[in-house]
C-alpha cells in the first residue's frame, strides 16, 4: 500500500450530507471480481447531472473530497473507497463518517478526515475557488493558502498504517500465537464455538 | 471481587478480546463468518496472491444470493439453467471455485439450503448467542435478534477474518433503545423500527451499538427480533443486539450446526448469562412510547424520512435545519411527491416482498393473510415475494401460502437478494413507486430512478390490494 504523510492538491467541494455508498457507486458496478477501474462508476448518478461538481474542469485532478455528515453511510461496500482511490481520491474530510467507511478508506489508505461542520465549511469556500489544500497526516493538520490551520485527530493505530503504508493482514498474522492461545482456550472451555459447519 | 455491572454488548466484547493494543485498538476474535459472492471475490484474490490460507475454514459459510437470478434454476431435466448476465455469472462462479478451494463450505445455488446470507445463518443454527458474527454486507446486525454481536464488513476485513480469524476493532459505545408498553393491533417489528429510525435519526446510532430492550421485545418471536435489528445500521448504529431468552433456545434447538446433547446444556447456560447487569450503564439512553407507533411508510430516501401512514409528506419548510431542508427538497423532487399529500394517496406501481429483512415465514404469512381472496389493484404492474431461503419456500408452499400469492396477482419467485438492491434483474423501472418490505430507500437502490416506500410485509400486501400506500388496518 501506497504510504501517505501529507497529501496537497485542489479538493472536490461536494458539500453534500449523507452521501451513501449507492451514491458513490451504484451496485451495478459491483459485480467485478477485481478492485480497478471503478472510477468510472463513482458517483454515477450525480454525474449525469449537467454542472456537476465532480466533472467541474475548475476541480480536474483535485485529490481531496470534502463532504457533509455521514459520509459513506449505507452498504459496507469496499468498492466506495476502491472508486474514489481509482478517481485519484486520496483524502476525504467531513464532519462525520459511517464508520464502515473510515474503516474501508483507511485500509486502502485513503485517510479520512473529521472536521467541525464550521471547518468544513471555510474549506468548502476555498476548495470552490479552485485553490490547492494541504493535508499533512504528520502533524494531523488542514490548512490553506490562507493561513487556516485545521487539527484533527486520527486513530493512533490507523495514522500509522497510513503513515507506513502497512498491510494489517499480516501485522495481525504476525500475532498467530495469541490467536492460537485464545482458540486453545476457546476449544477447551466451549468447543460447540470452534465447530461452526463442521457441528 | 465482583465485577463492574457490564451491558449485554461489553460482556460480548470482552469475551472475544485476544490482546489489547496500547492505543486502544483490540484483536477481536470472530466466531462466524458469512460470505457472498459481490464482497469476497477480492478478498480471495489476495489471499491467493499473498499465499495465504484461510485460518478456520469451518468458522466460515459461503452462499451466493446477492445477484442470482430469482427465475427457476433447474430445467425441467434438473440441469442448472445459466445465468444470461455475464458479469453475474463470473462472480457467482468465483465464489463457487474459491470457497472449496480454501475449504470452506458451500450452499449452492440450487441446495434447498441457499437464501439470503442473514436468513441462512439463524436458519442453520450457524449463528448463536453470544457470538461475534460478521458478513461483508452491512444488514449483518441482523443476527443481533439472536443475542448475536453481528457486525457488516469490508472487503479487506473479510481478507483479514479469512486469513486470522480477527478483526482489529475499536470497541463501540453501548447504547440503549428502551421500548416501553405495547405495540397495538396491525402494528408489526417492521413498523416499530423504522419509527424507531424516525426518531433518532439515520445518524442516531453512530458509534454505538444499541441494545433493544423492553417487554415488546421478550414478547417477539426470533424473526420479529431479526427484523428490528436488521435495521440497526440504518439508524447508524455499528449492530443491535436483543438479549437471547427462551424463546431464542427453543428457535436455536436442533438445528443443524447448532450445539447438540451435553454441549447444547452448556451452551444454554452460558447463554443465560448474556444480559445486562443490573446497574450497568449505557452512553446513550432512548426511550420510545411502544402505543405512539403506527403502521409506518417512508416518504423520502432516507430511513429515518418516516411518517405513519396517517400522516401526510412533509414540506420542507418543517425541518428545523437548513441542510435537512434541502435534503428534503432533493428527496421530495426524486420520489415525486407533493408536500401536503395524505400517505395513503399515494399510488403504487410495483410491490416487493423479500430481504433479509422481511423475507422468513411469519413475514410471509403475514402478508398472506392481508392477500387472501383479494387481488392486487389494476394499476399495480409488478408484484414479487422472494422468500429468504429454499427451506422458507418450501414451508411456505406446505401452508399453501404460495398459492395466496399467485392468486392475489404476485410472483413467486427463488430465494435471494433480488429488488432489495436491483443487482439481478430484479429491478423497479425508473420514475415508478414500489411499497418495498426491504431496509433502504436510498436513490436508485432498487434501480436507477426507482422510487421506494419502505413498509411491513402486511402493510406491501396492502398497498398491492389498494393500488396505493395504505393503512393494513383498515383490511383486516
Ligand atoms: S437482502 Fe438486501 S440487505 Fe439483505 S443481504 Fe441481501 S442485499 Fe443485503
Amino acid at each position: 500500500m501506497e504510504p501517505l504523510t501529507r497529501v496537497e492538491g485542489r479538493a472536490i467541494p461536494l458539500g453534500l450530507k449523507n452521501v451513501d455508498t449507492d451514491i458513490i457507486i451504484p451496485a451495478k458496478w459491483l459485480k467485478t471480481i477485481s478492485r480497478e477501474g471503478l472510477g468510472q462508476g463513482a458517483f454515477e448518478a450525480l454525474r449525469a447531472e449537467p454542472g456537476n461538481v465532480i466533472d467541474d474542469p475548475a476541480y480536474a485532478g483535485a485529490n481531496i473530497l470534502i463532504a457533509g455528515d455521514n459520509f459513506g453511510c449505507g452498504s459496507s461496500r469496499e468498492h466506495a473507497a476502491w472508486a474514489l482511490g481509482d478517481m485519484g481520491i486520496r483524502v476525504v474530510i467531513a464532519p462525520s463518517f459511517s464508520d464502515i467507511f473510515s474503516g474501508n478508506a483507511v485500509k486502502n489508505g485513503m485517510l479520512p478526515v473529521v472536521l467541525p461542520q464550521g471547518a468544513v465549511d471555510r474549506l468548502l469556500e476555498v476548495a470552490r475557488e479552485g485553490l490547492a489544500i494541504s493535508v499533512d497526516l504528520e502533524q494531523q493538520t488542514v490548512t490553506t493558502p490562507y493561513q487556516d490551520r485545521f487539527t484533527f485527530t486520527l486513530d493512533p493505530f490507523r495514522r500509522d498504517c497510513l503513515l507506513g503504508g502497512l498491510d494489517e493482514v499480516g501485522l495481525t498474522m504476525a500475532r498467530g500465537e495469541a490467536i492460537g492461545g485464545f482458540e486453545a482456550s476457546r476449544t477447551a472451555a466451549q468447543p460447540w464455538l470452534m465447530r461452526g459447519t463442521a457441528a | 471481587m465482583a465485577s463492574r455491572p457490564r451491558t449485554l454488548y461489553e460482556k460480548i466484547w470482552d469475551a472475544h478480546v485476544v490482546e489489547t493494543r496500547d492505543d486502544g485498538t483490540a484483536l477481536v476474535y470472530i466466531d462466524r463468518h458469512l460470505v457472498h459472492e459481490v464482497t469476497s471475490p477480492q478478498a480471495f484474490e489476495a489471499l491467493r496472491i499473498a499465499g495465504r490460507p484461510v485460518r478456520r475454514p469451518e468458522l466460515t459459510l459461503a452462499v451466493p444470493d446477492h445477484n442470482l437470478p430469482t427465475t427457476p434454476r433447474l430445467d425441467s431435466r434438473g440441469h442448472p439453467l445459466p445465468i444470461a448476465d455475464p458479469e453475474s455469472a463470473a462472480q457467482l462462479a468465483a465464489l463457487e471455485v474459491n470457497a472449496p478451494a480454501f475449504g470452506i463450505r458451500y450452499i449452492p445455488a440450487t441446495a434447498k439450503e441457499q437464501g439470503i446470507v442473514h436468513v441462512v445463518g439463524p436458519e442453520q443454527g450457524f449463528s448463536l448467542p453470544g457470538t461475534t458474527i460478521v458478513c461483508g454486507d452491512s444488514h449483518t446486525a441482523c443476527h443481533g435478534g439472536l443475542g448475536a454481536l453481528a457486525f457488516g464488513i469490508g472487503t479487506s476485513e473479510v481478507e483479514h477474518v479469512l486469513a486470522t480469524q480477527t478483526l482489529l476493532l475499536q470497541q463501540s459505545k453501548p447504547m440503549e433503545v428502551r421500548v416501553e408498553g405495547d405495540l397495538g393491533p396491525g402494528v408489526s417489528a417492521k413498523d416499530l423500527i423504522l419509527h424507531i429510525i424516525g426518531t433518532i435519526g439515520a445518524a442516531g446510532g453512530s458509534g454505538y451499538v444499541i441494545e433493544y430492550r423492553g417487554a415488546v421485545f421478550a414478547r417477539m418471536s426470533v424473526e420479529e427480533r431479526l427484523t428490528v435489528c436488521n435495521m440497526s445500521i440504518e439508524a447508524g448504529a455499528r449492530a443491535g443486539l436483543i438479549a437471547p431468552d427462551d424463546t431464542t433456545f427453543a428457535y436455536l434447538k436442533g438445528r443443524p450446526m447448532a450445539p447438540q446433547g451435553a454441549e447444547w446444556d452448556a451452551a444454554v447456560a452460558y447463554w443465560r448469562s448474556l444480559h445486562t447487569d443490573e446497574g450497568a450503564v449505557f452512553a446513550k439512553s432512548v426511550v420510545i412510547d411502544a402505543a405512539a407507533v403506527e403502521p409506518s411508510v417512508t416518504w423520502g430516501t432516507s430511513p429515518e424520512d418516516v411518517v405513519a401512514i396517517g400522516g401526510r409528506v412533509p414540506f420542507p419548510e418543517d425541518f428545523a435545519d437548513e441542510s435537512k431542508r434541502v435534503a428534503a427538497q432533493k428527496s421530495l423532487d426524486y420520489m415525486g411527491l407533493t408536500p401536503g399529500t395524505p400517505m395513503t394517496e399515494v399510488p403504487i406501481e410495483n410491490v416487493f416482498i423479500g430481504s433479509c429483512t422481511n423475507s422468513r415465514i411469519e413475514d410471509l404469512r403475514a402478508a398472506a393473510a392481508i392477500l387472501n381472496g383479494r387481488r392486487k389493484a389494476d394499476n399495480v404492474r409488478w408484484a414479487i415475494v422472494v422468500p429468504g431461503s429454499g427451506l422458507v419456500k418450501a414451508q411456505a408452499e406446505d401452508e399453501g401460502l404460495d398459492k395466496v400469492f399467485i392468486d392475489a396477482g404476485f410472483e413467486w419467485r427463488e430465494p435471494g437478494c433480488s429488488a432489495c438492491l436491483g443487482m439481478n434483474p430484479d429491478k423497479v423501472p425508473a420514475g415508478e413507486r414500489c411499497a418495498s418490505t426491504s431496509n433502504r430507500n436510498f436513490v436508485g437502490r432498487q434501480g436507477p430512478g426507482a422510487r421506494t416506500h419502505l413498509v411491513s410485509p402486511a402493510m406491501a400486501a396492502a398497498a398491492a390490494v389498494t393500488g396505493r400506500l395504505a393503512d393494513v388496518r383498515t383490511l383486516v
